[in-house]
């Protein structure tokens, strides 16, 4: 079992284990002492790696398990909407956000003197090592950081072995829209060990994948969002006939976008879940 | 005006045929067409059936329905500025789809997708007529419009921003421009029911929109009973518009444009331009959505996006026209 | 033969008793003008006797169904509507609604060209209605009453608004019918036309018919003051009855 850096396995049964309570680490003096984050990525990032205490306030998404791998972590922590007024009345030294959140709201608490360190998203697994050590260093818990890069990196060398017989593979979101290989996603997919259809067609990062072009791919396997409550025309090409016949009769496998959408060490059990889903592919032939 | 019915039904099997083959996936014509008539498993058929077979009739049905309402609309009203995506009914259609699907009513229900787009389209209908009058001025008539589907669009949005799903929020534009992409055959088996209710009814309404040609008067003291004219009308569009908007969206301006070219090919007789414009409002749209997939392939681009780009220009024509009669 | 029977006819708008209490009837051969003043409910009339408006009292057309009416009367409303740009034949040809089967008849194609034919339209024909001047518009209009082929045709002020050659023309029209042995019931506020015109004047006016018979009893120098309030100057004369008004009463 690999253990990564943090030694605190949340399921026994995860290869992948990373620990989503905060380490216990005496924080440096000139660290910033009441951080809030507005973006649920650095808010996972920040809970992973800030001190107890340091983080004062993430989103609703950071509380909400199916966005966030986090939840529990996050429960207890005061929320945000990511509005410079809310922000502003919590008092922080520093405020962590998306390269995407609403430039109006970080001109805003940039106008009144806070400080604020804006994150890429990851479009990589090996942004997944560069966000931890950018949040280290605006934290000042370069220490913390470091250990959960190195057990990513050693947790990913392990999962991502070479593969012989690598399945065809597509993913298929609500609006029909697909990963290549420049996007998160696709990396997953291919660390897992499949063929992503889309970077077969030319998509790199993230497009709409026509449905016709993926019946004509017909690949082994489709992975498809999960959807949300609610209804949404966006999830309901998931639903439809062609989709379904594409999966008759095959495995299939599902995104969970906890796992997924954020470039934290969690990605390596959405990894984990696609290796075992290739294994059924295998079994299955 | 045979001549006339066989080059518009000429134009919709072309432009029918031309859509069962263009699409993202290249497949030759003569494969497309195997998929579609052989049997077999594979994936073009899969593609000829599932999507691109739905997709052409859903076009084919639901520009009929626009071109139809559009004509019945502005033969009653005497108006050529009257339109059901112009006036709010396709707007307060969508809102009751929009309500069906979010309350979980079309989850259980599959009927009540459909239903509840054409209880929205008939309040839009019976709000219309009530505001706009008998005889629908043009003033009236656009204001009436104009209110019906700002408060229509406004709850619409309202009801997407109250879902819990993340996606709805975003799909206003949807319900406001109209797309056909990917769409089944569940979509059509929906639609169709009511869609050839409102066709026979409306189709039922010629002769006496002829006679109003003269007037409501006239046409009354003529033996056309107004009153069951009136109800005919209302439910017939409401059928139509609602069906067609439950699965496709508010695709506006077909029922403007349509009636208009027509018009002078029929002799500006109402009765001839009804199924006149059901045959021009299938071409219409079958063009529109052929255009969405040869301009912007990969993008989902709306088909109302077209339809009013060609069809609010013409709007403005139509009000300069029939400015002289506004007071 | 009657044609149009009122019985004791009244009509309330909007809890205003506009007229009460109206019997008449029309025969055949008559060309009935109904005079009276602005507001003293001639299109109401009109409209009750038709059945188009709700009334207390009877009248004859208003009991029929819809399509046996439309059989029995032709009804002008007032406004010369002609909602889109059809030719004059297809004009022409909705007089034929209340007759035709789903396709026309040779009956229907020949009544339709009597009317063209009767009002003077032949070269007409292929024309666009809302493109001829007002007039030929009006014509258009009356050959369409025609071709409805009925034995009574209702008129409201067909001739509003013409110039004199086709106010004439009109009311000859009318007196024709009549000659040929159907009747017209026609207001107007032209009384000198309704003076020359109309074998029957009906005096509407102050809720209920003030008179009622041939012109020279109906246009009295009393009741002309008393329902117009002018004086008028009238003469019988080789050129027909002459009816001018004069000046307004104080």
């Amino acid at each position: 079992m690999l253990t990564g850096a943090a030694a605190l396995a949340d399921t026994p049964e995860r290869v992948v284990s990373v620990s989503d309570a905060p380490q216990r680490v005496v924080s440096v003096s000139d660290a910033p002492q009441r951080v809030v984050s507005v973006n649920l990525c650095t808010d996972q990032l920040a809970m992973l790696v800030a001190a107890p205490g340091q983080l004062v306030s993430v989103t609703p998404l950071a509380a909400n398990p199916r966005t966030s791998a986090m939840a529990d972590a996050a429960a207890g922590l005061p929320v945000n909407h990511a509005r410079a007024e809310e922000i502003y009345l919590l008092n922080p030294d520093l405020v962590l956000a998306g390269r995407f959140t609403d430039r109006a709201t970080i001109d805003m608490l940039r106008r009144l003197d806070i400080r604020v360190e804006e994150f890429s998203p990851a479009y990589a697994l090996s942004d997944v090592a560069a966000r931890l050590t950018q949040m280290g260093a605006v934290l000042g818990q370069q220490a913390r950081a470091a250990e959960l890069v190195d057990g990513f990196n050693a947790d990913l060398a392990m999962l991502a072995g070479p593969v012989g017989n690598r399945p065809q593979a597509a993913l298929y979101y609500a609006n029909g829209y697909t990963s290549g290989d420049a996007s998160l996603a696709g990396q997953i997919l291919s660390a897992a060990g499949f063929d992503n259809v889309a970077t077969g067609m030319g998509y790199g990062a993230i497009g709409a994948l026509p449905l016709e072009v993926l019946a004509m791919a017909a690949p082994d396997v489709v992975i498809t969002g999960n959807p949300y409550p609610g209804a949404s025309r966006a999830e309901a090409v998931m639903d439809h006939p062609v989709v379904h016949a594409l999966k008759r009769g095959r495995v299939s496998g599902t995104i969970t976008d906890r796992n997924w959408v954020c470039g934290t060490p969690f990605v390596l059990r959405a990894v984990e879940d696609l290796v075992a889903l290739r294994h059924a592919v295998e079994a299955g032939r | 005006m045979t001549r006339l019915m066989l080059l518009l039904s000429l134009a919709v099997a072309g432009l029918f045929t031309l859509s069962l083959l263009v699409g993202p996936a290249s497949i030759a014509p003569l494969d497309s067409l195997a998929g579609l008539l052989g049997g077999g498993e594979g994936p073009v058929a899969m593609v000829m059936r599932e999507i691109r077979l739905p997709r052409a009739l859903l076009a084919a049905m639901i520009g009929a329905s626009l071109g139809l309402s559009g004509a019945a609309m502005q033969g009653y009203l005497r108006n050529p500025l009257a339109e059901p995506g112009l006036i709010g009914v396709s707007g307060s259609a969508a809102l009751g789809a929009v309500i069906a699907i979010q309350s979980g009513l079309s989850a259980g229900f599959a009927l009540g997708l459909p239903l509840m787009a054409l209880a929205g389209a008939l309040g839009g209908v019976l709000l219309v007529l009530a505001l706009a009058g008998p005889r629908g001025g043009s003033i009236t008539l656009i204001l009436a419009g104009i209110a019906i589907s700002a408060m229509a669009g406004a709850l619409t949005q309202l009801v997407l921003n109250l879902s819990q799903n993340p996606f709805a929020v975003n799909e206003i534009v949807f319900w406001m421009m109209g797309s056909l992409a990917d769409r089944s055959m569940t979509h059509l088996w929906l639609a169709l029911p009511f869609t050839v209710i409102g066709w026979a009814l409306l189709a039922s309404l010629g002769r006496g929109l002829d006679a109003l040609t003269l007037g409501e008067d006239a046409a009354e003291a003529m033996g056309i009973r107004l009153s069951r004219l009136r109800l005919t009308l209302i439910f017939g569009t409401a059928c139509v518009v609602g069906a067609g908007t439950a699965v496709a969206g508010a695709i506006g301006f077909v029922g403007l444009v349509v009636p208009h070219l027509l018009r002078p090919w029929v002799g500006a007789q109402p009765s001839r331009l009804l199924w006149a414009s059901a045959l021009g409002g299938a071409a219409m749209l079958l063009a529109a959505d052929l255009a969405v997939r040869v301009i912007l392939p990969e993008r989902d681009l709306k088909l109302g996006v077209l339809t009013a780009l060609v069809g609010a220009p013409l709007f403005l024509h139509l009000i300069y026209k029939t400015r002289r009669e506004m007071p | 033969m009657t044609l149009l029977s009122l019985r004791d006819l009244s009509v309330t708008l909007r809890d205003r008793p506009v007229f009460s209490g109206v019997t008449l009837e029309i025969g055949a051969g008559e060309l009935v003008g109904l005079i009276g003043p602005n507001g003293a409910g001639k299109t109401t009339l009109m409209r009750a006797a038709l059945g188009l408006l709700g009334h207390a009292g009877q009248s004859s057309l208003a009991t029929l169904d819809p399509r046996a009416r439309a059989r029995a009367v032709a009804w002008m409303p007032q406004a010369r509507e002609i909602a889109w740009p059809v030719t004059v034949e297809a004009l022409v040809t909705l007089g034929r609604t209340p007759h035709r089967a789903r396709r026309l008849t040779d009956a229907d194609h020949r009544a339709v060209t009597r009317a063209i034919d009767w009002m003077g339209l032949s070269d007409m024909r292929r024309r666009t209605a809302t493109r001829l001047s007002g007039g030929e518009q009006a014509r258009a209009l009356i050959a369409r009453a025609l071709a409805q082929d009925t034995p009574l045709v209702m008129a409201d002020e067909p001739i509003a608004g013409l110039d004199p050659a086709h106010q004439i023309a009109t009311m000859e029209t009318f007196a024709g019918l009549a000659r040929a042995g159907r009747s017209v019931l026609v207001s107007l506020h032209d009384l000198g036309l309704a003076a020359r015109h109309c074998s029957r004047l009906i005096l509407l006016g102050q809720g209920r018919v003030m008179a009622d018979g041939p012109p020279g009893e109906v246009l009295t120098p009393a009741l002309v003051a008393e329902v117009f309030g002018i004086t008028a100057y009238q003469a019988e004369t080789e050129h027909g009855r002459i009816f001018q008004p004069l000046e307004v009463l104080e």
